[in-house]
């Protein structure tokens, strides 16, 4: 009795030994790899790299939008426009509230920033400044020529002979020799239903319901749909393309993987050489990976929608047909039996002993895919140029859109969440019906 | 006999009603997929049947160059394997970043594990929105901040195996045995103490599977990364492709060394998880 157990103690000793070990070295294989990868991706440069200013408006853009209120030196005229864009110009003599336009070219502009935060745009440029006192500036062919309150410049004043740029929590100044211009910023995406050069901007709901009832709601939707800064119009067909990629590829895919995949399942194919063939079409689809054959295609058809779907429907095509392959192996032979002692042909022994079976099956995967390429849709369109990937890339690469980046990026997550609730509901819808008997 | 005949008229007519129902359905399937395949031609550059005669050109253009100059290959090989190995290890890196932080939301989400049970609904719209974003569009803001290279593509990659794995794992939590946990829970034992020998060991294999299937889908992600500025194989190739032709051998290697990794990580992946689900067990069986 003791000899036994001091047996199975000597044997256990080394075992919890070697658990300890491994129970360590697995982290701290894990860890060192992780200092590898991290050094090899030179993290300590990313100190250097990182462009904080870059993250600061892009965060602020995207919440909040300024409004450029520039008096032109060369001329004297003076406009208002959101973010500078031409597309956000206020129309001749129109400004917001907080600006006061000169009654003629030579008169000043004023504009109240708020919280006693006061600038006067004319040949001499004026800003007040509570807790520090007035700035002037009168920008000529010499220079800007401004003089200071007296004392040291704060740091969020920057001056030189040609430049001088104030940024103030209330707004931002800048005058230079040819301009001087005010930024107002403001909480919101501005412009977002409608722009300024329509008659429903500005409007409040009910006002706009009464002017839709009374006979405007076509003209009401147009302005809307046609809007220059949003392009609502475009961006819902960007997004109807991004989904019909991943409709046609992955349907597509399906309907050319199932004969396919006939071909390499043992119990259908006896011939070996066929089976291997088709499984090895299946690996070479699958490992070319969608990358390449996104380049590949775009190359023959150019960008757009199509060439994506075409690139989904041949990576897919791999997939599905390793998938159907396994899952026509685990069918129940019996059923196919029972449908063949009726005297069924073989093309009834399939639509009625096998299709039965595996529908549940693939249709479940193949809506699953479903729901997942309309996400590499997005990521095809990035590349190949189409869909709301386009857009979205566009945005980013005009480095100063970020307000519209951020509506991009909530429309896929809402896009692709609800492609994800659409999948799962007709998952459950069909395969819960095909229960009932066939 | 009248009630069989009553039986068979009316078997009948809801056999027919529904096949009537899915006929329809079929053709209303097929008539959007043919509407769909119509409407992306049309809003393609090149239509499909212009181009179809064209897909095989840049293949062998490709090909035609790379086999003209075959003996440069494995220069090749060699000059692009670093860049090979560094998308690797931005899928590693971000698989194991992301497999951690996976399993820390999936047993903050899982109910009779949750340390903080009303933490639940909020932290799974969070994980539901990680995995709802495409990598790409984290990728392309990141580059934006932290200017291009590995880093970016390797969060983006990682946020998006959280939101992943966070689920699958919750998945696989939700079916271990509560009683390893009770029993440490009697002794006294933390919530990370629980976890950590109560849970973690009964699921250890599944989420190691799900970790490797996970890694084979970030590889893929990573190199696409990369071709949108993100480094690795996927930039070189993007540089070689525009450079066009006379740069084709090296676009071919490239291709070829990609395809060879995406195979080999496939294959070794899945013996692995074989092993994880089947032999493994098998192993414990005989040694217990």
């Amino acid at each position: 009795m003791t000899a036994s157990t001091t047996d199975i103690h000597t044997s256990v000793l080394p075992l919890f030994q070697r658990k300890r070990v491994t129970a360590i070295a697995w982290p701290l294989v894990i860890i060192l790899y992780l200092c590898y990868t991290l050094f090899s991706f030179d993290i300590l440069g990313l100190g250097e790299r990182v462009n904080l200013k870059n993250a600061q408006t892009l965060v602020s853009d995207a919440y909040s939008y300024k409004t450029h209120v520039t008096l032109d030196n060369r001329n004297g005229a003076t406009s208002v426009s959101i973010e500078g864009e031409r597309k956000g110009t206020y129309p001749d003599g129109t400004a917001p509230e907080w600006v006061t336009l000169g009654a003629d070219q030579t008169a000043d502009t004023l504009v109240d920033l708020g919280d006693g935060y006061l600038v006067t745009l004319g040949e001499t440029v004026r800003f007040e400044i509570p807790d520090y006192g007035t700035f002037t500036a009168t920008p000529g062919r010499t220079g800007v020529n401004a003089t200071f309150p007296a004392g040291d410049l704060p740091n969020w004043i920057s001056a030189s002979k040609n430049r001088v740029a104030i940024t103030t929590d209330a707004g931002r100044l800048s005058v230079t020799r040819n301009r001087a211009e005010v930024f107002k910023y403001a909480y919101g995406w501005e412009l977002f239903f409608f722009t300024l050069d329509s008659p429903y901007h500005g409007m409040g709901i009910a006002t706009l319901a009464s002017h839709a009832f009374s006979g405007e709601a076509g003209a009401i939707a147009n302005d809307f749909w046609t809007n220059k800064m949003w392009r609502h119009g475009d961006v819902a067909w960007a997004l109807v393309e991004t989904v019909l990629m991943a409709f046609l590829g992955t349907f597509g895919a399906a309907i050319i993987a199932l004969p396919l995949g006939f071909l390499a399942a043992r119990n259908f194919t006896p011939l070996g050489s066929l089976r291997f063939a088709a499984r090895r079409v299946f690996d070479f689809l699958r490992g070319v990976d969608g990358l390449i054959w996104t380049i590949i295609l775009s190359r023959a058809f150019g960008p757009g929608p199509l060439t994506g779907s075409l690139a989904i429907l041949l990576t897919d095509t791999g997939s599905f047909g390793k998938m159907f392959s396994e899952a026509l192996e685990n069918v129940d032979e019996k059923q196919i039996e029972g449908i063949s002692s009726t005297g069924a042909k073989p093309l009834q022994r399939y639509r009625f002993g096998v299709i039965p079976q595996i529908t549940p099956v693939l249709l479940s995967q193949v809506l699953y895919y479903f729901e997942s390429n309309t996400r590499s849709a997005t990521i095809i369109g990035a590349i190949t140029g189409g869909g709301i990937g386009l857009l979205l890339t566009q945005a980013i690469a005009t480095q100063k859109d970020w307000e519209e980046v951020s509506y991009y990026i909530v429309l896929i997550i809402l896009l692709v969440m609800s492609m994800d609730s659409l999948s799962g509901w007709l998952r459950n819808k069909l395969i819960k019906g095909d229960e009932g008997g066939h | 006999m009248t009630d069989i005949s009553e039986i068979h008229t009316h078997y009948m007519a809801q056999a027919r009603r529904k096949r009537g129902l899915n006929g329809i359905l079929l053709i209303l399937f097929v008539a959007l997929l043919v509407a769909g395949f119509m409407t992306a031609n049309d809003r393609n550059a090149g239509g499909f049947w212009d181009g179809l005669p064209n897909a095989l050109d840049f293949p062998a253009d490709v090909a035609s160059e790379a086999i003209a100059r075959i003996a440069y290959l494995p220069g090749y090989f060699v000059k692009y394997l670093p860049s090979m190995i560094e998308t690797i290890n931005i899928a590693g890196a971000a698989t194991l970043f992301g497999a951690i932080g996976g399993l820390m939301a999936s047993l903050m989400v899982t109910r009779g594990l949750a340390p903080f049970p009303w933490l639940i609904g909020p932290l799974r719209r969070v994980l539901d929105i990680l995995r709802a974003v495409p990598e790409i569009v984290v990728a392309l803001v990141l580059i934006f901040m932290l200017g291009g290279g590995p880093i970016p593509a390797m969060i983006a990659i990682a946020l998006h195996t959280v939101g992943a794995l966070g689920k699958l794992f919750s998945e696989v939590n939700e079916n271990a045995s509560l009683k390893p946990v009770e029993g440490l829970a009697s002794v006294g034992a933390s919530w990370t103490q629980r976890m950590w020998f109560g849970v973690i060991p009964q699921v250890a294999p599944n989420y190691i599977s799900y970790a490797l299937l996970r890694f084979e889908i970030n590889i893929r992600a990573s190199a696409i990364l990369g071709f949108v500025g993100a480094g690795g194989i996927g930039y070189d190739l993007r540089n070689t492709m525009s450079w066009g032709q006379g740069k084709f051998d090296e676009a071919a290697a490239i291709f070829l060394l990609l395809f060879i990794t995406i195979v080999v990580v496939d294959q070794v992946s899945s013996w692995a998880r074989d092993r994880l689900t089947h032999g493994k067990s098998s192993e414990r069986k005989v040694a217990s």
